[in-house]
């Protein structure tokens, strides 16, 4: 009974709770067939926007304002030039999935310079540096048709006793970020940030540095999952991170952050990533179009938000 | 009480509570037709918020409201304005964005239709050359470019102009703390033509002067409580003072302050207000305590501000050679994080110390909090529970664990004893003195005249800068008084 | 945006100076737009003609009423980021019901005013940040577009067309418009004494409630205007483009944000300027396209020049606001 009232106080639950609801709702659907494959499917897709979505609840939880709307065009860049660095070739993989890496991170680097530069809400400033990154990516990407090498390929889809590889690293990464969170300064840092951002300036924390990392961190998860993308779908494309725009914001807030930032959860992404994933899945299965696909998820993210909010700092 | 009908307003048992703090205990209150009504106490005794009652802005959790002798149950701030009931606040209500004109019509819903910026702008500027003659402000103006004593001088006047509502009752607090003391002068003597004319009138000032000499009657409150209301004639400075309490935390102090102090220990702050024009300058040697003085935001907040970012970021003209830590007035805006518990608010100055390898140390972190907790008396069952189950005295004296727990030598202090209950005060005055003795240097800024007989040196600051540096000998609360409103060069 | 009367002389020092900035900040925008069209009659002297400003300002009025409709949420520190996808379904559904059934047709675009503000109202009983909340509606208009016309195609109204491609002697029809739209949306929200108190809902809200007024009633009128101007703009649009797609908007989203900053507009506190927004709405629909072509500048570069102008021109400010410290 405590164990059901501490779980029910958890605010990650009810994603995952969300999640299991829509997986049943399809299974029986179909009668049961193909429960297994939904859920290795889900997994698999579900990683690329945790990684995102990490990177993006860390920015939210700095506080009211901060969201990082370069990650589409981020993402983007970063799996054409992935591509590009690989060449198709299994020895430079690492190299590559480091350019990836690299890029990304210079990208958040730039947004903070940005924000921190011209005092502009981080909003605009990420939003204008990702008209410049598409641009950058239509002009380089064009006509890049390049294949990720075989083994990277294989690598973003192997499975063991279907579960993907990727999803179990992913999960070690989300612990580490849960970790990252409540046990080191960078974490708790953010955290205070998001609560008060004068308050933690005048509690010693080294404001600027805090939000320059968390800034650079997002733009390097982006350009991970970049690569990532590419070598799962076997090839790089301008309008691969679309998607991911709403995807990384709509996790963080189905996943139980304060938007008014302050508050992380980690789990919650995990569970709001599956649910999300899960609900394309549960709409196609049922044949509804696009148009209403569209409908019932924007329908959902203010649903949520409707009922997760009402709380900002207390004052 | 027979004059009942004669009363603007009358508060039957009053109360308020914020969470774990009980800001107004049962107060009555009321004022009648033309007269002044002086409100005095200290910082936190309540007057701020039961002047929000009567203005309609906050809804008492107990008691009555009648005005003009008709009890109001649906009171607020509409029906305030409708019945000729106003108020000045404290913090500046203009909007920034818009012109003088402008923010007139915000409280004027009959400034409608064609020629509202015309009526609008001749309504406000009538008013500032009555009350201000030479006041220097165009209606076109727009509010955010003015000096803040002359949006203060506009916020007065405002609240002085009629259109369709009645205007009976203005509630002034702390109209004077920004106004030098011509305006002031100007100001006081429009409210006593005002009264003379029948309008009534509550004054709140800390210059315990302005409402001896202007109010006809005062009301002192105290801890949430009126503690004495007599016609002000039948008070001087002295009574003022003691019914206000704070006069015992006076003779402990004195009689506990120990006068040696090595004069040749090393210098930890230097620092030079940025508006200083003379040579004056702040000096803070280790183990003594440096008092800032003056009227509410005349420079000390941006001095101490500007010396803790020194500490990490060379600025000219501070000099600073040990680590800062501040303990912030203003709780809720500068201090409390909210979503956290006491021990972390303690522990995120001290972060780095509690490492254990790359991880924060859950038992470094709870060894720290139950130290301070004995040391300084927080007084909670866990101290892993949310900040906000603290009483505000409680939540303060976490703020103060945070900064004497740290590494910090130098401790910048932005009058943190508002709004906190006189046990508090004695116990932090001790460990203040307490952690100077061991060699640690307090700047302590603060708006109680009482709690500069803990400083060796007091710096009184007027319109940011320093105007006068007094040693403990020299002190008096004429001296402070006098300094804060005299000719700043 | 806040033009400073003649004839009254600042008397203080620290006052003269901050209106001297706000006076060169008020014309930044101006500046910007002369700077473009200078730019653009040196690279091609015939592009400064009747014919020449009716093609390169063509899709200049449905851009410059997106933006007012950005410019009155931003007005309320709130934003609006589904107000691309808004006018992609309003030109849905004008390409297909208004042509086809025009009482439903009003009646749609009538209730869609509705549920804007029904938002505005969600967001602040419930204190939600509309950005999350305006993301989700994007969604939801998109998917609402794709449900009218799930392929290419519809056809505008008759009279939309006709007076869409009103050719008046003289004055070219998109200037005239910008003009018609700078001086109503000025008065409106400038000069009359509601717009005052919608400015100042941004400005000070605590200062207006306590002045009695109801923030509800402002952040609802905020929202509704943005609706109404998100109508029009989906109309204009398709009264140019003739017939409608569900993504014909999506772009207007960042346009339209990146005008109302252009303009001289800020994200909080009120300060926001009409004439400005519709000038930093010119200024974008001139450089994003027109003026890159005439510079040999491949259209691949053209979202990165919307970029580089917003950053210029934040950049510029930043140096204005510096200087005059």
């Amino acid at each position: 009974m405590t164990l059901v009232k501490s779980l029910a106080a958890k605010p990650w639950i009810w994603s995952f709770l969300g999640a299991l609801l829509v997986w049943l709702a399809t299974i029986s659907f179909t009668g049961g067939y193909g429960g297994g494959g939904m859920v290795t499917a889900a997994l698999s897709l579900a990683v690329f926007t945790v990684i995102v979505g990490v990177g993006q609840m860390f920015v939210i939880t700095l506080g009211p304002g901060n969201v990082d709307l370069s990650l589409p065009a981020n993402i983007g860049l970063a799996s054409a030039v992935a591509m590009k660095v690989m060449g198709g070739s299994d020895s430079m993989i690492v190299v590559g999935l480091l350019a990836a890496l690299a890029c990304g991170a210079a990208i958040g680097a730039v947004n903070y310079l940005l924000i921190w530069a011209l005092r502009i809400p981080p909003i605009i400033a990420t939003l204008s540096a990702s008209f410049i990154i598409q641009s950058i990516d239509i002009s380089y990407g064009r006509g890049l048709q390049i294949k990720p090498p075989p083994g990277f390929a294989d690598f973003a889809n192997w499975q063991i006793l279907g579960i993907p590889v990727l999803a179990i690293l992913t999960v070690l990464f989300t612990i580490a970020a849960a970790i990252a969170l409540q046990r080191m300064i960078y974490g708790r840092s953010v955290l205070a940030i998001g609560q008060n951002i004068r308050a933690a300036w005048l509690a010693g924390v080294n404001v600027g540095r805090i939000r320059f990392l968390t800034y650079t961190l997002s733009g390097a998860l982006g350009g991970i999952d970049g690569a990532l993308l590419a070598g799962y779908f076997r090839g790089a494309n301008v309008d691969i991170g679309n998607e991911y725009l709403l995807a990384s914001i709509a996790v963080v807030v189905i996943g139980g952050t304060s938007v008014a930032g302050g508050k992380a959860n980690v789990p919650g992404v995990w569970g709001a990533a599956l649910f999300l994933v899960l609900l394309l899945t549960m709409l196609n299965t049922f044949g509804v179009s696009a148009g209403v696909r569209l409908l019932l998820t924007g329908l959902i993210i203010v649903g949520v938000i409707t009922v997760a909010g009402g709380e900002k700092a207390i004052r | 009480m027979l004059k009942a009908n004669t009363d603007i307003i009358r508060l039957n048992g009053a109360e308020k509570h914020f969470g774990a703090v009980r800001a107004l205990n049962g107060v009555d209150f009321h004022v009648v037709t033309g007269e002044c009504v002086g409100l005095v106490g200290h910082n936190g005794a309540g007057k701020s918020t039961l002047m929000h009652m009567v203005a309609g802005t906050l809804r008492p959790d107990g008691g009555e409201i009648a005005v003009r002798g008709n009890a109001e149950i649906d009171y607020s701030v509409a029906r305030a304005l409708k019945l000729g009931i106003r108020c000045v606040f404290q913090e500046l209500s203009l909007c920034p964005n818009l012109s003088i004109a402008e923010n007139t019509r915000i409280n004027h819903p009959a400034l409608t239709g064609l020629g509202w910026r015309r009526k609008a702008a001749s309504l406000i500027a009538a008013k500032l050359d009555e009350i201000f003659p030479d006041h220097g402000i165009s209606a076109d103006d727009i509010a955010g470019d003015l000096s803040i004593g002359r949006r203060q001088m506009v916020e007065v006047a405002r609240a002085f102009t009629v259109t369709r509502d009645p205007l009976d009752l203005v509630i002034l607090d702390e109209p004077t703390s920004s106004l030098d003391a011509h305006t002031a002068g100007q100001l006081l003597a429009f409210v006593r033509r005002f009264v003379a004319a029948g309008g009534s009138c509550i004054l709140i000032s800390h210059v315990l002067g302005e409402v001896l000499q202007n109010a006809d009657r005062i009301v002192v409150m105290r801890d949430g409580k009126v503690v004495a209301t007599d016609a002000a004639k039948a008070f001087d400075r002295d009574r003022l003072v003691a019914t206000m309490g704070g006069a015992e935390a006076r003779e402990k102090i004195a009689a506990e302050i120990a006068a040696a102090r090595p004069a040749d220990s090393p210098v930890r702050v230097r620092a030079r207000p940025a508006r200083q024009e003379d040579g004056k300058e702040l000096v803070a040697r280790a183990g003594e305590i440096i008092g800032l003085a003056g009227l509410a935001g005349h420079g000390q907040t941006d001095l101490l501000l500007a010396i803790f970012a020194a500490a990490t970021r060379r600025k000219p003209g501070i000099e600073v050679t040990a680590p800062v830590a501040l303990v912030a007035g203003d709780r809720q805006s500068d201090g409390i994080f909210a979503q956290w518990s006491i021990s972390e608010n303690i522990g995120i100055r001290s972060l780095a110390q509690l490492r254990k390898g790359l991880l924060i140390s859950p038992q470094r972190e709870a060894a720290l909090a139950e130290f301070w907790k004995q040391k300084i008396g927080i007084r909670t069952p866990d101290m892993t529970n949310n900040i906000f189950s603290l009483s505000g005295g409680n939540q303060q004296k976490a703020l103060f664990a945070r900064a004497l727990g740290s590494d910090a030598q130098i401790v910048l202090m932005d009058d943190p004893m508002r709004g906190v209950d006189i046990g508090t005060k004695l116990e932090v005055y001790d460990l203040v003195r307490e952690e100077a003795a061991k060699g640690r240097t307090f700047l302590w800024y603060t708006t109680e005249t009482e709690e500069l007989d803990n400083c060796d040196h007091v710096h009184v600051f007027k319109n940011g800068r320093i105007v006068a540096n007094l040693t403990r000998d020299e002190l008096t609360e004429e001296k402070i008084i006098q300094s804060s409103f005299g000719d700043a060069a | 945006m806040t033009a400073i009367a003649p004839g009254t002389i600042p008397r203080s020092s620290p006052r003269g100076s901050a209106a001297r900035a706000r006076l060169l900040r008020s014309l930044l925008p101006a500046l910007s737009l002369a700077l473009v069209l200078i730019a653009i009659a040196w690279l091609n002297p015939r592009a400064i003609s009747y014919f020449g400003f009716s093609l390169m300002l063509n899709l200049a009025i449905p851009i410059a009423l997106a933006t007012i409709a950005q410019m009155f949420v931003i007005a309320g520190n709130e934003l609006d980021l589904s107000i691309g996808t808004f006018v992609g379904f309003v030109g849905c559904v004008t390409a297909t019901w208004l042509k086809d059934a025009p009482l439903l047709g009003v009646i749609v675009l009538l209730g869609s005013i509705g549920v804007y503000a029904l938002l505005g109202a969600l967001i602040h009983l419930r204190n939600l940040p509309s950005i999350v909340v305006t993301l989700g509606m994007s969604f939801v208009w998109q998917g609402l577009a794709i449900l009218v016309l799930p392929k290419p195609g519809g056809k505008a109204p008759d009279w939309l067309l006709a007076l869409m491609s009103f050719k008046p002697p003289f004055i070219p029809f998109p200037i005239i418009a910008a003009l018609v739209i700078a001086a109503v949306v000025h008065f409106g929200l400038m000069r009359t004494s509601y717009g005052v108190i919608l400015r100042g809902s941004g400005g000070n809200p605590a200062a207006l409630r306590r002045a009695g007024w109801s923030l509800l009633r402002t952040k609802i009128v905020l929202f509704a205007l943005t609706g109404l101007f998100g109508v029009l703009s989906g109309m204009a649009l398709i009264g140019i483009t003739t017939s409608a797609d569900a993504n014909i908007g999506n772009g207007y989203t960042l346009l339209a944000i990146a005008g109302v900053i252009l303009g001289g507009g800020e994200f909080v506190g009120g300060r926001v300027s009409p004439i400005g927004a519709v000038l930093g709405a010119l200024t974008l629909a001139l450089a994003a396209s027109p003026l890159l072509t005439f510079m040999h500048i491949p259209p691949d570069w053209q979202v990165a020049a919307n970029g580089a102008i917003l950053i210029i021109v934040l950049a510029a400010r930043v140096l204005i606001s510096r200087r005059e410290r």
